[in-house]
């Protein structure tokens, strides 16, 4: 199943996405998990569908090649971004309000777009659900330069964006920059989403940036293994997903995240059994 | 005498609608271990959190060793245990160390002079406060009182200038408590971090502390703690602006 991927080009281009987003994904998802913002991957990604739709849409009237959807997908996902940073430093007190605001609003772009470009055709299936067959060789690179942006990031900075993370307050005495770094933040978030996008589609984003990361958590010792095991589980996902999704015609946002899904079963199976055999040690010492 | 480390003047703070400071002024020395004490919702930890940076100067001035606050950078200066320190999101998966950690800025002087490890750091930290055979465990597991010992190791890790501590012994057990306070004048006397502790528990304190400061809307005591002992209950409580007699301790 494997060889099908590394034997064609457009196939391998997809293939090599994945790995990355399955690399991206999981890293930033972890800074979002421990913070409970798991919704804003799920805003972000439908302000995406706006950008990605507007797109197609300008690509079908004006026949405008410059910029393709992808394109126009990460302009929205940034933009998107910063109005998010902008509404939580209005609702201080209420901050997970800005979600729903920009959620609903680009769910309702997306419509227009769509409406306007004459209805749901196969791109925005694809858009909608992920796809094996849709990476061109500009936009590997894109994705590449982006993981090199957001790993470079997290590598840099990782000690404020962990401070900030646990405790802002402390972040901010100790003179990390939190303001400067929480911008960063949202916007390599966009990035993000709108390169995994391509992968796992709209919909199923925050899965990919949030179940390997749930199911880190349980076997993870420290901030650190939560980040590296993550990122093995989004990989195993990922590699798993889209080689099922491929020979089954299945689009891939499903098979990686039920794949992710079920890691998260077995991880949780396997400690239930762990702490059951320990109990039952236990008692056997005691007796 | 030297410059102040923290100078306050004229400073007056309001939140929506109240007035929660009133014409503030007074001066922290180097050396100095300072007891601000007051009943709930006089505005300590607003107070603190002014001379920290982190709340917006509204009215009057915050200076900083020398510098208005605003324009101070801190770099491991100043360190601060705030009031609700263990209120990080529950099941964080961090260990010890790693919360620890937090606390050391880079280029800055190190608590043990020739050892530089960030480990060695942490550990000596963790030996401060007795946690350090919690180094390795995950932060969330920690009762709240041995979480806060672990802040009080962070606080320190970096060997502050100037350490300000808001209620940091709530949920710590009595023993603990007494060897925090011994810990406490051991890094005023010993290392010269100069310190500002939030406390209720003026009992005890004033046998620790060279100054006390007794905040209510506005400063209604500042002095040496023997003052305000040897004051009768009926001064104290007119201080105080109610009856505090719930507070002090019998010695
Ligand atoms: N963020 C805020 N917004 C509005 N009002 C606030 C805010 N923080 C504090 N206050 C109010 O300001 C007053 C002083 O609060 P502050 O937390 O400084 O008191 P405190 O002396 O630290 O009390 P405690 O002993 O209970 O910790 C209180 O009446 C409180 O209700
Ligand atoms: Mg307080």
């Amino acid at each position: 199943m494997l060889d099908a991927f590394l034997n064609y080009d457009l196939l391998r281009n997809t293939f090599y996405a994945g790995l990355l987003v399955g690399l991206i994904a999981p890293l930033l998802g972890t800074f979002i998990v421990v913070r409970r913002q798991s919704m804003i991957a799920d805003g972000l990604s439908h302000v995406t569908l706006a950008g990605l739709a507007f797109g197609l849409l300008m690509q079908k009237k004006y026949t405008l090649l410059v910029f393709t959807p992808f394109h126009t997908g990460i302009a929205f996902s940034i933009i998107g971004a910063l109005i998010i940073e902008n509404l939580r430093d209005v609702y201080k007190a209420f901050q997970e309000i800005a979600i729903p605001i920009i959620l609903s609003l680009g769910v309702g772009l997306s419509i227009v777009f769509i409406a306007l470009a004459d209805g749901i055709n196969t791109d925005i299936f694809s858009y909608l659900f992920g796809s094996v067959a849709a990476v061109s060789g500009a936009d590997l690179r894109l994705i590449l330069y982006i993981s090199w942006l957001v790993v470079t990031f997290v590598v840099f900075l990782y000690k404020p964006l962990f401070a900030l993370s646990f405790d802002e307050e402390f972040a901010k005495v100790s003179g990390i920059q939190a303001k400067l770094i929480h911008f960063l933040f949202i916007v390599m978030t966009a990035l993000v989403i709108s390169a995994s996008i391509r992968i796992v589609g709209v919909l199923l984003v925050s899965a990919l940036m949030t179940l390997p990361v749930a199911t880190s958590m349980r076997i993870a010792k420290s901030f650190k293994q939560t980040i590296i095991y993550s990122i093995i589980y989004g990989e195993i996902a990922v590699i798993i997903g889209l080689t099922t999704g491929y020979y089954f015609e299945i689009p891939p946002g499903g098979t990686i995240v039920i794949t992710s899904a079920l890691l998260l079963g077995f991880t949780l199976l396997f400690k239930r059994i762990q702490f059951i055999v320990g109990i039952k040690r236990d008692d056997r010492n005691a007796a | 005498m030297a410059n102040p480390i923290i100078s306050v003047e004229n400073v007056s703070h309001r939140y929506e609608q109240q007035n929660v400071l009133e014409d503030i002024n007074f001066n922290i020395h180097q050396g100095s271990f300072v007891g601000l004490v007051g009943p709930n919702g006089s505005g300590k930890t607003t107070l603190i959190k002014l001379m920290l940076g982190i709340e917006k100067i509204q009215r009057g001035s915050v200076k900083a060793f020398g510098k208005p606050i605003q324009k101070f950078k801190n770099e491991g200066r100043m360190s601060y245990v705030s009031q609700k320190a263990n209120a990080f999101t529950r099941g964080f998966p961090a260990t010890v160390r790693e919360v620890v950690s937090m606390g050391i800025v880079s280029n800055q002087k190190p608590l043990l002079p020739g050892q530089k490890s960030d480990h060695e750091l942490i550990v000596y930290a963790l030996k401060q406060v007795h946690m350090k055979d919690y180094l390795n465990r995950n932060i969330g597991d920690l009762s709240g009182g041995q979480q806060q010992r672990v802040f009080i190791a962070r606080a320190i890790v970096n060997q502050p200038e100037l350490l300000i501590l808001d209620e940091p012994t709530v949920g710590v057990d009595s023993e603990n408590v007494d060897h925090f306070y011994q810990l406490l004048s051991k890094l005023n006397q010993e290392l010269g971090i100069t310190l500002v502790l939030v406390t209720h528990d003026i009992g005890s304190i004033t046998t620790y502390v060279t100054d006390l400061l007794c905040l209510n809307k506005s400063i209604h005591y500042h002095g040496d703690p023997s003052g305000f002992e040897n004051m009768t209950d009926k001064e104290r409580s007119k201080l105080y602006g109610h009856s505090i007699h719930t507070i002090t301790h019998d010695h």
